[in-house]
């Protein structure tokens, strides 16, 4: 596994004790923890104990679902991403996600990648921004030449490089993934896993994946979230991945990073 | 003591665009509430009348010999008669008829011939209901209508029905198809799997869980029925006036045609006067009426949506 | 140990597979399938010939004159040119004040107000408003348009711009509903990807939704447009005129304002009169209107068949 960078004092992103509610069902409960910079973090557990609803709860996307709301504070270089006054849409342009199932626009793949910066009101030739994004993205070398076909006629592996290349275009600190691999190929996986260590020396990446061999390979801490009696997910151990797998403080942690359930 | 936050140093976002956003906002409720305005006028605006109308005539009025505004002679029960019989003629067509099409292009259509008969219906329900007036008046009559029944006037009931009817074939075939298709194919499967063949897993399977869309496109297709004017105004006679009748073969007058007739006389009938606030009346039962039996089908729809 | 096998039973089998003759009842079910839809063609074929065999003899007797001539009683001069121009107007105006409103009203449905409460009780009264019968739009158009300019004395108060609007209102409901359908079926992952990089809701509405959603919402369009160009019993209540009139030299605004009338109006009048002449003219009108029909039904159809895309 990489070596860790120098971290940074202050975690980018530090939860206090968070709770998510759709309406009066409580999806996610306490859940505290700092995200360090330039990390690689993966938020495991079994299906529908929360994670994409938590991940999800960081860009303020469940603010699109009628009835859901959060509980605590989330505090993103100190300001609650909560808080009075805060425009979700800004949060969003600072903190990017990529998606389960690749979905880039129906446009080309310029305009697929140029989309962020523009709607955030970048004027001005997008050239220099789209090539570098596609670079960042190990892209550019791929589709250089037909950046005007259709973002939709690449591969499934092409197309969610072209999703994360269209989400570091607004220049975010962190980036969200939602099982980015588990609708692509074994050679696409591998692909995006090695392309992730790359980015987080620039950005902050927070994963969500069932695949645990993929969150024992590419990230630095982990969280590992189970379902309670309630119904709603919660935070059994978090920490530095290797130790989280090797050494677990928790049965259940045990018992999911073995294969005994989940 | 309140205290306007500051806004945040740096999730502060963009003012001008959430200005532009509230605006934006502002517009579009406004353009949702035209719609309950629009209800709102039309429910005052009958009420209104239609009790400006009661208060000018006797009760009494309203149940007479017949139909015969300009004289006085108000006998609603007249109107409803000749609606509900040529309703009732129009659904015995349109009712099979649309059914049968819809089982046909659900069940039993090859892509082929779907992609023939879909675009018959949707010809028919695209044309206006002037002409399908004019074809009930110079084809229906002479040609089925009078060669059936001797008897049978210029003018009647029955050939408006049936020239409803055609009007509704589409309307019934298409919420009926939609009902049908609905049925998941795991019903059918488990049919066939036990034996059946199409005809019975289609009558005794597929048609009883799409009921309550049938039963939709049937109530809907009445509500249309009743509030067609049209083919009444042109083919039923009872321009005028109308005597209470039971007989399809000889003239009649539904609420719909009652006010078109009303509103084309030659006296040009003004503002005030009973005729002229009785259309406002009729016009008030019509819309009750269709109301009720809309408010029901949709019940019956969302049904049909809900099971699956 | 030899196992016993019954042979009665393979008897049966064997028979029953084979097919022991015609089942009456798939049959008959069949013939009556078959029957309905002999039906509807026939009717709609009838129709058809109906009105070309009655209609035709007028354009070959006269040509276009029948095109550009008024109204008049004598049904050897008498035309649609009046009631062609009413009918365009209508269009206009329908198009003019149903479209915007009925596509701003589907887009705060459906991306704005999704699932409030003030959302539910607007989806139930479009849901009504669309079953309310034409005629009693044109009793709101009576009140309520005509009386406007009655009340501000502009001429008589039935005008085309007050027929215009009342069968606007009337089609309301229907470009909400298809443009409310068109924008549904816009999968949500392209609202989220919008969403995701920092795109305001009229962003994502406007620059990803909006152009997906747009062939289904033109074609609800022109099928409304359509649909308002057939309608007559609102216009006879909102006052297009039944005889015939004469437009006089009267400059734009003046025929805006003055009497009008529109082709479905025109035809019902000259299938009530009596004279043979006048049914034929009434033919030959709704050959007008059903081309003007078929060919605004026939884009709606072109246009939903090229742009359909399987997401």
């Amino acid at each position: 596994m990489a070596d860790l960078p120098p971290t940074t004092d202050e975690p980018i992103i530090r939860l206090e004790d968070v709770s998510l509610f759709y309406s009066s069902f409580r999806a996610v409960r306490n859940i505290s923890y700092p995200f360090r910079t330039n990390a690689i973090t993966a938020l495991i557990g079994p299906s529908g104990c929360g994670k994409s609803t938590l991940l999800r709860s960081i860009n303020r996307m469940n603010d699109l679902v009628p009835g859901a709301y959060a509980e605590g504070r989330m505090l993103y270089h100190g300001e609650d991403l909560y808080g009075p006054g805060v425009d979700a849409v800004e949060v969003r342009r600072r903190i990017g996600m990529v998606f389960q199932k690749p979905n880039p626009f129906p446009k080309s793949i310029f305009d697929n990648v140029a989309f962020g910066p523009r709607v955030n009101g970048v004027k001005g030739d997008m050239a220099d921004i789209v090539e570098a994004s596609l670079r960042r993205a190990s892209l550019w070398d791929d589709v250089k030449d037909k950046l005007k076909q259709s973002g939709m006629a690449l591969s499934g592996g092409q197309q969610q490089r072209l999703c994360i290349a269209r989400a570091i275009a607004t220049e975010p600190e962190i980036i969200l993934m939602d099982e980015p691999c588990s609708a692509l190929d074994p050679r696409s996986t591998l692909l995006i896993e090695e392309l992730m260590l790359e980015l987080k020396q620039r950005y902050t990446i927070i994963i969500v994946t069932h695949n645990m061999q993929q969150a024992a390979r590419a990230s630095d801490e982990t969280v590992f979230l189970t379902m309670g009696d309630d119904r709603a997910g919660y935070m059994v151990e978090a920490g530095v991945t290797s130790e989280l797998f090797t050494n677990p403080k928790s049965q259940l942690t045990e018992d999911y990073v073995s294969g005994r359930f989940g | 003591m309140s205290v306007t936050p500051a806004a945040p140093a740096l999730l502060g976002g963009d003012p001008a665009r959430r200005r532009k956003e509230r605006l934006v906002s502002r517009i579009l409720v406004s353009a949702a509430m035209v719609s309950i305005v629009i209800s709102l006028f039309i429910v005052l605006a009958l009420l209104f009348e239609a009790f400006a109308f009661l208060q000018q005539i006797d009760l009494s009025d309203l149940f007479g010999m017949g139909w015969f505004p300009r004289r006085g002679q108000f006998d609603i029960l007249t109107l409803f008669i000749g609606s509900v019989i040529i309703t009732i003629i129009a659904m015995l067509v349109a009712g099979p008829i649309g059914l049968l099409s819809a089982i046909y292009l659900s069940e039993y259509a090859s892509p082929r011939t779907r992609s023939v008969i879909k675009p018959v219906l949707e010809i028919l329900a695209s044309i206006p209901s002037v002409v399908l007036g004019f074809f009930a008046l110079t084809f229906i009559n002479p040609q089925i209508v009078q060669r059936l029944f001797s008897g049978a006037t210029v003018f009647n009931m029955l050939a408006a029905g049936l020239g409803v009817g055609v009007l509704i074939i589409p309307l019934i075939a298409s919420i009926s198809e939609d009902a049908l298709r609905a049925v998941p194919r795991s019903l059918r499967e488990a049919s066939y799997g036990l034996g059946a063949r199409k005809v019975t897993t289609t009558l005794r399977v597929v048609v009883p869980a799409a009921v309550s869309g049938i039963v939709a496109a049937f109530i809907i297709g009445i509500s249309r029925g009743i509030g067609e004017t049209m083919v009444v105004a042109i083919a039923a006679g009872g321009t005028g006036g109308s005597l209470r009748t039971f007989n399809p073969l000889g003239p009649g007058q539904t609420f719909t045609g009652a006010i078109a007739s009303l509103a084309t006389g030659s006296d040009q009938v003004q503002g005030g006067q009973a005729a002229y606030l009785s259309l406002f009346f009729l016009g008030l039962l019509l819309f009750i009426l269709t109301l009720s039996l809309n408010v029901i089908g949709d019940i019956f729809v969302r049904h049909t949506r809900q099971r699956y | 140990m030899s196992i016993e096998t019954p042979t009665v039973a393979s008897g049966a089998v064997h028979r029953s597979l084979k097919r022991t003759g015609p089942h009456w009842p798939s049959l008959i079910f069949q013939g009556l399938l078959a029957f309905s839809l002999l039906f509807t063609l026939l009717a709609l074929l009838f129709l058809l010939v109906d009105v070309l065999n009655r209609g035709l003899p007028v354009f070959t007797e006269r040509g276009m004159d029948f095109l550009t001539s008024p109204l008049s009683s004598d049904p050897t001069k008498a035309g649609v040119s009046q009631a062609l121009w009413g009918t365009f107007w209508i269009g206009v105006i329908t198009a003019v004040v149903a479209f915007p409103l009925g596509v701003a009203t589907a887009i705060y449905l459906e991306e704005y107000a999704a699932g409030s409460r003030l959302t539910r009780i607007v989806d139930v009264n479009i849901r009504n408003l669309a079953g309310v019968p034409s005629i009693v739009y044109g009793l709101l158009g009576l009140a309520v348009f005509v009386g406007v300019f009655k009340a501000l004395n502009i001429g008589n108060g039935r005008n085309v711009i007050a027929g215009g609007v009342t069968v606007a209102v009337l089609v309301l409901p229907i470009v909400i509903i298809t443009a409310a359908e068109a924008l549904r079926a816009v999968p949500i992952a392209i609202r989220e990807a919008g969403y995701g990089v920092g795109a305001s809701r009229w962003q994502v509405t406007r620059q990803l939704v909006l152009p997906a959603a747009f062939p289904g919402i033109l074609t609800g369009i022109v099928l409304s447009l359509s649909r308002a160009l057939g309608e007559a019993a609102p216009l006879i209540l909102a006052g297009a005129v039944l005889g015939s009139y004469s437009s006089g030299g009267a400059d734009l605004v003046g025929q805006l304002v003055g009497p009008y009338t529109a082709l479905p109006i025109v035809v019902y009048r000259w299938t009530t009169l009596p004279q043979e002449e006048f049914r034929q003219l009434a033919a030959a009108g709704m050959i007008v209107l059903l081309v003007i029909t078929f060919i605004a039904n026939g884009l709606a159809i072109y246009l939903r068949n090229k742009y359909s895309r399987s997401w």
